[in-house]
């Protein structure tokens, strides 16, 4: 009896021996249900194809990839960022397709002192005052980008803007990045209901654009309503009158859909963007074929920046060879962004941003006949946001 | 110009109003004449847009599309009656919140099995994309021609329910379902046909939408809300009330997005205004059930003899 006691006490002994990590986990949160799940599935993809490139492996250790659905809404995204640092206990926390998700999010991840990483989204408000030495991005601050096409706008002489997008961080975002750079005027502007119940009709909007007198017509809408306002910016007529310069809308999740509903007026149509599929490095043009290979379509920007994050990880835990405690020597490797992105080559801001080049890219027929995206020329090289001054880091 | 944007941005409006009078036709019927709460009146709404979309895209033809999946919606309601709905009646209304919402999920789960989550876009036949000169500005043909189906489907129920027997049944039932039935009347059948009827006319809103945005998995529970709205402003039961509603909801929405930020700009700063718009604007037609249910709880048409 005495014996199987200290038996027992031994055993006991023995698992309270701290074990190191044999895996490293990665929460990755994305929206997997309602019309928005074609991104989250699409950014999934990407991740299952990191995986599997790096043969399941970062450093010896085994990886591992927790998905949580938010559901397209802060308040679940949150719970699910305390879910995955309170009960997975993951070492990363990465995804987040909307800027209000993952200001919701920030404070779960950062506050229990693992990293954030966001594989879209990119508020101002993060980039700024709210930067967290923790909180990385592999893809762009919410105002480059229509930064870009304010330029465009500029080069190709447009004087009279009319700007519509969704009542959001991000629309704000955009609206407020467009703005900046365009030295017109800018006639009319719309913010329109965003959400699980988005407004997908913009017969009113349309109608207002028409009386206004504008040039060109200058919109941000992700996802599904990228479609709906395409076609009904066809039907309203204005194509022959106002061109349409968009961002974030046209890409290679509605393309395919677009094709499918023969829109051709959307061929020819002018977006900016710091990627696209025929971006020419080692890693874009391996991601891109692999991608096709598998998937049987075009990856998205969404896709190359999930491909990205996965990568970003892998070079920190190799830095330290899998000693994931150490944080600070994890922090400092990808501070140096050593890893072979989907862009070619960029570095970090204080605030953990990419500065990086912005494109203009026109939507064209491939060789194939699917339509993609092209790169035109470079609008930007090296491009920092304009809240990295506003970050203390 | 100004005068041909108001004139525009009112035809946007009622043909907002026309396209939630469809799904809010029956609701208000099933709501009212059944006092069965269908929370997943707007599933049917997708499915009919789903429907239509697949057949669009595989016959070729928009308008041969809508003809038969018209039916198909039909059938899809009279399943879901026979399947689910019909074992509700006696429950309490939380059962049959709990219970419908229950069906939303399954019909939106089951549409992302069969279509995929991404939704399904589909052309319009080039003879409906055009745009019609109104003179004063131009129109699109087909936001006109949901118009004309949405008013010939208002101006059909009104024969129906107010000159027919089945209407009359309809009209019996709904006033007094025990004593309908004690005079002979097949409650149960009328609320079978009934049901379908009304899947049948929201599918038919969804179908028409669809074209215009896309179908989606959830489109349904976007218009589902305002469709409630538009029958507690109408008065629950009333075809009538919940056309009227369906145009004064679609109006107010409308007119908000569209003329409500150069107002709220002559008041308060322009950046505010810019922001706050489209909040206010979504808010309107709440508050205008808020006003609606203080001082006439019982809506703007009430059913009589209840």
């Amino acid at each position: 009896m005495l014996k199987r006691t200290m038996l027992a006490a031994a055993a006991c002994g023995l698992a309270s021996v701290p074990v190191f990590a044999d895996e490293v986990k990665i929460g990755f949160i994305t929206t997997l249900t309602t019309g928005a799940a074609v991104i989250g599935n699409d950014m999934k993809n990407a991740v299952d194809l990191a995986v599997e490139h790096i043969g399941g492996k970062m450093a010896g250790l085994d990886v591992e990839v927790i998905y949580e659905d938010d559901g397209f809404k802060p308040e679940i995204g949150k719970q699910k960022a305390d879910k995955l640092v309170k009960s997975n206990d993951v070492d990363f926390v990465a995804g987040f397709i909307w800027s209000h998700v993952l200001l919701a999010s920030r404070k779960s991840v950062l506050d229990a002192g693992k990293f954030l990483i966001s594989s879209n989204a990119g508020p101002s408000q993060i980039a700024g005052k709210l930067c967290h030495e923790n909180f990385f991005s592999t893809s762009w601050q919410n105002d480059q980008t229509p930064m870009a096409m304010g330029e465009v706008l500029n080069r190709k002489g447009v004087g009279k803007l009319y700007v519509m997008a969704p009542n959001y961080a991000a629309g704000k975002n955009m609206v407020a990045g467009v703005e900046r750079t365009f030295t017109g005027e800018i006639v009319g502007k719309d913010l329109t209901k965003w959400g699980a119940d988005a407004q997908l009709d913009f017969s009113a909007e349309l109608a207002k654009v028409r009386s206004s007198g504008a040039d060109a017509l200058f919109v941000f809408y992700p996802g599904k309503a990228g479609g709906a306002f395409i076609k009904q910016y066809q039907q309203s007529g204005l194509s022959g009158s106002v061109p349409l310069y968009t961002v974030f809308t046209i890409d290679a999740l509605s393309l395919p859909r677009l094709q499918a509903a023969k829109l051709n007026g959307v061929l020819g149509s002018w977006a900016t963007q710091f990627w696209s599929p025929d971006l020419d490095n080692p890693q874009n043009r391996k991601f891109v074929q692999a991608f096709k290979e598998k998937y049987g379509s075009y990856p998205s920007f969404y896709a190359a920046q999930s491909y990205d994050t996965m990568f970003l990880i892998r070079s920190a835990v190799e830095a330290v060879n899998g000693d994931l405690d150490d944080v600070d020597g994890m922090r400092a490797a990808m501070e140096k962004a050593n890893f072979p992105s989907v862009r070619g080559t960029f570095r970090y801001g204080n605030n953990h941003f990419p500065i990086q080049s912005f494109y203009l890219r026109e939507a064209v027929v491939d060789d194939d006949g699917n339509w993609t995206t092209r790169i035109v020329e470079t609008i930007y090289e090296d491009h920092q946001d304009p809240y990295a001054g506003e970050c203390r880091l | 110009m100004q005068s041909g944007l108001v004139i525009v941005q009112l035809l946007n409006g009622i043909q907002l109003g026309v396209l939630l009078f469809l799904v809010a036709a029956g609701l208000t019927l099933v709501f009212g004449v059944m006092d069965f709460v269908n929370l997943a009146h707007g599933s049917l709404y997708m499915v009919g847009a789903f429907i239509c979309a697949s057949l669009t895209l595989s016959l070729g033809s928009f308008p041969l599309a809508v003809l038969l999946s018209l039916p198909a919606t039909f059938a899809v309601g009279l399943a879901v009656e026979v399947v689910f709905i019909r074992h509700l009646y006696h429950r309490s209304h939380l059962d049959q919140v709990l219970a419908t919402f229950g069906l939303i999920l399954v019909f939106d789960t089951l549409v992302q099995i069969v279509w995929g989550p991404a939704g399904i876009t589909y052309p319009l036949p080039n003879y409906l994309n055009g745009r019609v000169d109104l003179l004063v500005a131009e129109f699109p043909l087909y936001r006109l021609l949901i118009i004309g189906a949405g008013l010939v489907v208002a101006f059909g129920l009104y024969l129906v329910i107010g000159a027919t027997r089945a209407g009359m049944l309809i009209r019996a039932g709904a006033s007094n379902r025990v004593m309908a039935g004690a005079l002979g009347v097949d409650i149960r059948a009328l609320f079978r046909y009934m049901f379908a009827a009304g899947a049948m006319l929201a599918g038919f809103g969804g179908m028409m939408i669809a074209p215009l945005t896309e179908a989606s998995i959830g489109m349904g529970n976007d218009i589902l809300l305002t469709a409630f709205v538009v029958i507690i402003i109408g008065g629950i039961g009333s075809v009538r009330g919940a056309f009227v509603a369906s145009l004064i909801v679609g109006l107010i929405d409308t007119m908000g997005r569209a003329f409500l930020d150069d107002a709220l700009k002559l008041v308060i700063s322009n950046q505010a205004a810019e922001t706050s718009a489209p909040a206010v604007s979504a808010m309107l037609v709440y508050i205008l059930m808020a006003a609606i249910l203080y001082f006439r709880p019982q809506g703007l048409f009430p059913l009589r003899g209840r």
